[in-house]
């Protein structure tokens, strides 16, 4: 088991390339999910979380998108949507040209698509061995020789086969779970793998080693990748577009660079000037919000930022704000009326806000 | 975060490859000597109820009436006779075999009836979990003794009767304590990431959470053998269990009340096995649940 | 320096029981009157265990502690009965990461603050919830008399941390311990917190002890930084000097592991391998291990350390030569 051929996966089983390369891997249109939660007496006035209130957004093929986000603002339930393990409530999910539910099945989406969890050890089966977690999916989907190839994703991700294979999940280190989980997800030849907070829960030195783990084989496999983190710095390390969502909606979507120069929002704004300083003589001097975020269970209305935002007028209250390219760059996507002229807001178009 | 800083970090190092989760378990149980004694007082009598035509004891239904109640000691009849004559040695080794088999045997069946149904409410929820749940309270809804002599009561004595009846009594109990590890368990990411690899319900269910929610299970059964072995020893002793001349350690202890003041230490033997087995048992079934705890 | 007000003489923690673990090994470290100090680690480097030792939180009977802890005077590690239960909460008090988890369910925080308060200064019922609603009120809460009578799951993430802080400082400490406290919170929140905890340090004059594994955080919040590795402290200096000029290789190791000013796509210089398991006591570098710069000196013997200006110093080898390019 020594000598592995490192160049395993791509084979008869590899992924046929339907739409051809301009086709985006994943559409996603008007995505909805509301949760409802129990109040009252006897669970019966039902109030809905507005988890994910029409979510848009494609990724290209290769590319890797990353979400941001803070807590309640619906990144996690968006991951869980697109593979499929909640059902939306209502939007579309186009899967290389076909859409989930018509042409697309459930199952096949799987094959697609696959998910690596915040919680190494969690997303382990403590009863399993780690040969035995990787290769189960394999073969669930009927692919050809599961435990070997759980061998070689296992090398594949830099754990001696002859060393791991037998092992169980508490008896190795996060860093290296977190491995077995991302060879997991590779075990059915995915094309689009999201990983859900993957490095979030781990130590910064082997963070690092499994975040050059993921460029490895997005670069040797020819992955696309949905990155979901509150870590600005690490998404802005791996992904080539950003996304930022704020209660449940999408208020921003550019790439890295462009959004690290301007943000168009203001909510994106107050986000990364939140992010603590690295230089001790630049400390922070005031923090850019005050307050927690809104409960998703009850929003504001109109713009759901407008509630701690210092650019907020009537027409925040009342308006909700489209999703629409910037001025200056057709690729840069920001929901704020003061990014659009015809909005009413006195501060509309003002250069320098933002 | 503080708890995770006291413990030892995890490395790769140490634990040779595959050491098997039942072997560690009973390792852990040997190094335990309240739980191996408890284990092999259980042990010794379940052998000798197995073995107990092989063992040379006298005749458990052959009366005298000369030898009526004779006390501890007596020349041919060690721990004494009973109200009708017979060894009580060997009635209470034969006695052993009803005792335990209706003592067991409902939580046995419980386990595999209670748990099937708790782990298919659990997992698959909605109104299936209500419609098993909600049936399962109202058997909750009474004491399990009353439950089982209501039953017992109205289904009539004999061994088989009362199997049923106490097999009733212990599955909801079982059920309840299944579903909420199920649903426990399926609220897990392993689950998820099962589920998200294109696997079935029954796949899933077999691979990942069966492995997973049989162990609580288990353990929860065990800790209701001693309470079953006490329920049906009363039904017994309230004559809507095992019917005379049948020897069981429950009837015994009732036909031989009346003799108490004539010889109180025979009279007692019955009672004192049926206290001594359930205690043991109680106290095996804490070893085991300790010894089956993975993580420490 | 100024006056002290921890001083930790060579301090030792090992756990027993099924597996014995050198929780920390040989830690001296010491802190003045005001100062705040962030502890910066990884899971496992003993960063947690060295603050309940503070406290003397760990659990007696497992835990075998040697060396000297002094406390603005107070021999830590002898005090028992009423005088370790005035030590805790008026002298030093801590604020935890979950602070949901902290906080009473069932009292009103108003309650939960006079409670501590009535507990050490033998005050009224009365005045003891006008320092609530003080107390509410330095931690910047919105409407504090109405927030004194809510219950801690009303309260939003950010506002519990700041009850608990409210909670931790209304006996006026000399000494906060702070355990991760900003490390569940939001992005926005998180910032929040830190700089109120700065100017509440500032307002208050207390001497701060602050974990955390962000460097972020520790620079936005401490003017002194002390690095923690299995155990032991391997590099601690001014916030300017560990962050502008990090000597220790693991130091270094994780400032690139923090991704600030990586070009995208640029392969990472991660540190290999895990932390010690610390069955044993080190010998030798625990991190020699991971190090690139490791030599066979290294490996054989504990690291020398390097004193290169008063309070600055450097368990390493290498902690003299000019910071490489690598």
């Amino acid at each position: 088991m020594s000598v592995i051929d490192a160049t395993v996966l791509p084979g008869p089983e590899a992924p046929i390339d339907k739409g051809g390369p301009n086709q985006p891997l994943l559409i996603v249109k008007d995505l909805k999910k509301h949760f409802p939660v129990r109040g009252g007496i006897l669970g019966r006035n039902k109030v809905m979380v507005q988890a994910v209130d029409g979510v848009s957004f494609s990724v290209r093929k290769g590319e890797t998108l990353g979400i941001v986000g803070e807590s309640g603002c619906g990144k996690s339930t968006t991951a869980r949507l697109i593979v499929g393990l909640i059902e939306k409530d209502a939007g579309e999910i186009i899967y290389d040209g076909e859409g989930l539910g018509d042409v697309l099945s459930l199952r096949d989406l799987r094959r697609g698509v696959q998910m690596v969890f915040q919680d190494s050890y969690a997303s382990l089966n403590p009863r399993l061995t780690i040969e035995d977690s990787i290769a189960f999916g394999a073969s669930v989907q009927g692919l050809s020789d599961p435990l070997g190839r759980a061998h070689s994703l296992m090398a594949r991700v830099g754990l001696d086969p002859a060393r791991f294979a037998q092992r169980y999940p508490h008896e190795i280190s996060g860093g290296q779970r977190q491995r077995i989980n991302i060879a997991r997800a590779l075990a059915m030849s995915p094309r689009l793998v999201v990983l859900d907070e993957a490095v979030s829960a781990l130590d910064k030195s082997v963070e690092a080693q499994v975040l050059n783990l993921l460029a490895d084989l997005r670069a040797e496999l020819g992955l696309t990748y949905i990155f979901i983190s509150h870590d600005l710095n690490v998404v802005r390390y791996i992904s080539d577009r950003v996304l930022v969502m704020y209660l449940g909606e999408v208020v921003e979507v550019a790439p890295v660079d462009a959004i690290w120069a301007r943000q168009a929002h203001p909510y994106s704004g107050s986000l990364f000037s939140a992010m603590p300083s690295m230089d001790p003589d630049t400390r922070t001097k005031k923090p850019p919000l005050t307050g927690d975020p809104p409960n998703p269970i009850n929003p504001p209305s109109g713009c759901r930022f407008h509630t701690r935002c210092r650019y907020a007028e009537a027409v925040c209250k009342t308006r909700v704000p489209a999703l629409q390219p910037i001025a200056a760059a057709p690729d840069h996507l920001a929901a704020c009326h003061l990014h659009d002229l015809s909005s009413g807001h006195e501060k509309a178009g003002k250069e320098g806000l933002l | 975060m503080a708890i995770v800083d006291t413990a030892p970090p995890v490395t790769a190092a140490p634990a040779p490859a595959g050491t098997g989760y039942w072997s560690g378990v009973l390792s852990r149980m040997l190094r335990d000597p309240l739980t191996l004694v408890c284990l092999s007082v259980v042990l010794a009598l379940v052998l000798s109820a197995i073995f107990a035509p092989w063992l040379g004891l006298a005749d458990p239904f052959k009366g005298s009436m000369i030898q009526r109640l004779k006390p501890i000691g007596t020349p041919g009849h060690i721990l004494g006779t009973d109200e009708q004559g017979r060894d009580m040695l060997a009635r209470l080794v034969y006695g052993g075999r009803l005792t335990l088999f209706i003592g067991l045997m409902p939580v046995v069946l419980a386990f595999f009836i209670g748990g099937f149904l708790g782990i298919v409410a659990g997992y698959v929820g909605g109104l299936l979990n209500t419609l098993i749940m909600r049936t399962v309270d109202v058997f909750f809804a009474f004491p399990s003794v009353l439950l089982a002599i209501a039953i017992s009561g109205a289904l009539g004595a004999g061994i088989v009767n009362s199997l049923v009846s106490l097999t009733i009594v212990f599955i909801p109990p079982i059920t309840r304590i299944a579903e909420a590890v199920t649903s426990g368990v399926r609220a897990l990411d392993y689950i998820e990431a099962a589920r998200a690899s294109g696997a079935g319900t029954l796949t899933v269910i077999r691979v990942h959470v069966i492995g997973n929610v049989l162990s609580p299970i288990f353990v929860y059964a065990t800790s209701l053998t001693s309470v079953c072995m006490i329920l049906a020893a009363g039904l017994s002793f309230l004559g809507i269990g095992v019917r005379p001349p049948e020897p069981e350690w429950g009837l015994m202890l009732n036909t031989l009340r009346s003799a108490i003041y004539v010889n109180p230490w025979v009279s007692a033997l019955p009672g004192l096995l049926i206290f001594v087995t359930s205690l043991c048992l109680n106290l095996l079934s804490d070893g085991v649940r300790s010894a089956m705890n993975v993580r420490d | 320096m100024k006056e002290s007000l921890v001083d930790i003489q060579n301090l030792d923690v090992r756990f027993t029981g099924a597996r014995t673990v050198h929780a920390i090994n040989d830690l001296t470290l010491n802190l003045g009157q005001g100062e705040t100090l962030a502890l910066l680690g990884e899971s496992g480097s003993g960063k947690s265990v060295t603050l309940k030792t503070l406290l003397r939180l760990l659990p007696p009977k497992r835990t075998e502690i040697g060396g000297k802890i002094q406390v603005n005077g107070t021999d830590v590690l002898t005090l028992s009965g009423k005088a370790l239960q005035q030590y805790r909460g008026a002298e030093v008090s801590m604020v935890f990461q979950e602070p949901a988890l902290a906080l009473d369910p069932v009292y009103s925080v108003g309650a939960q603050i006079a409670e501590a308060v009535r507990r050490h200064k033998g005050i009224s019922r009365d005045e003891a919830m006008s320092t609530a609603l003080d107390m509410l009120r330095r931690v910047r809460i919105p409407s504090p008399e109405r927030r004194l009578r809510n219950f801690p799951h009303e309260l939003s993430g950010g506002m519990l941390q700041r009850v608990m802080i409210a909670l931790a400082l209304a006996c006026r400490p000399r000494l906060l311990l702070a355990d991760e406290p900003t490390t569940a919170l939001d992005a926005t929140v998180q910032i929040q917190i830190l700089l109120l905890l700065r100017e509440l340090q500032r307002e208050f004059g207390m001497g701060v002890i602050f974990v955390t594994h962000d460097i972020g955080v520790a620079v936005e919040v401490s003017e002194r930084i002390a690095v923690m590795y299995a155990g032991q402290i391997v590099e601690e200096g001014t916030t300017q000097e560990v962050i502008k000029d990090p000597r220790h290789p693991y130091t270094r190791g994780l400032m690139a592991a923090n991704l600030h000013g990586v070009a995208r796509g640029e392969r990472l210089n991660a540190i290999p391998g895990a932390p010690p398991s610390l069955e044993t006591r080190p010998a030798a570098c625990s991190f020699a291990p991971r190090c690139p710069l490791a030599e066979d000196a290294c490996r054989a013997t504990l690291p020398p350390v390097h004193v290169p200006s008063p309070r600055r110093r450097i368990a390493c080898i290498h902690a003299n030569a000019p910071v490489s390019a690598e």
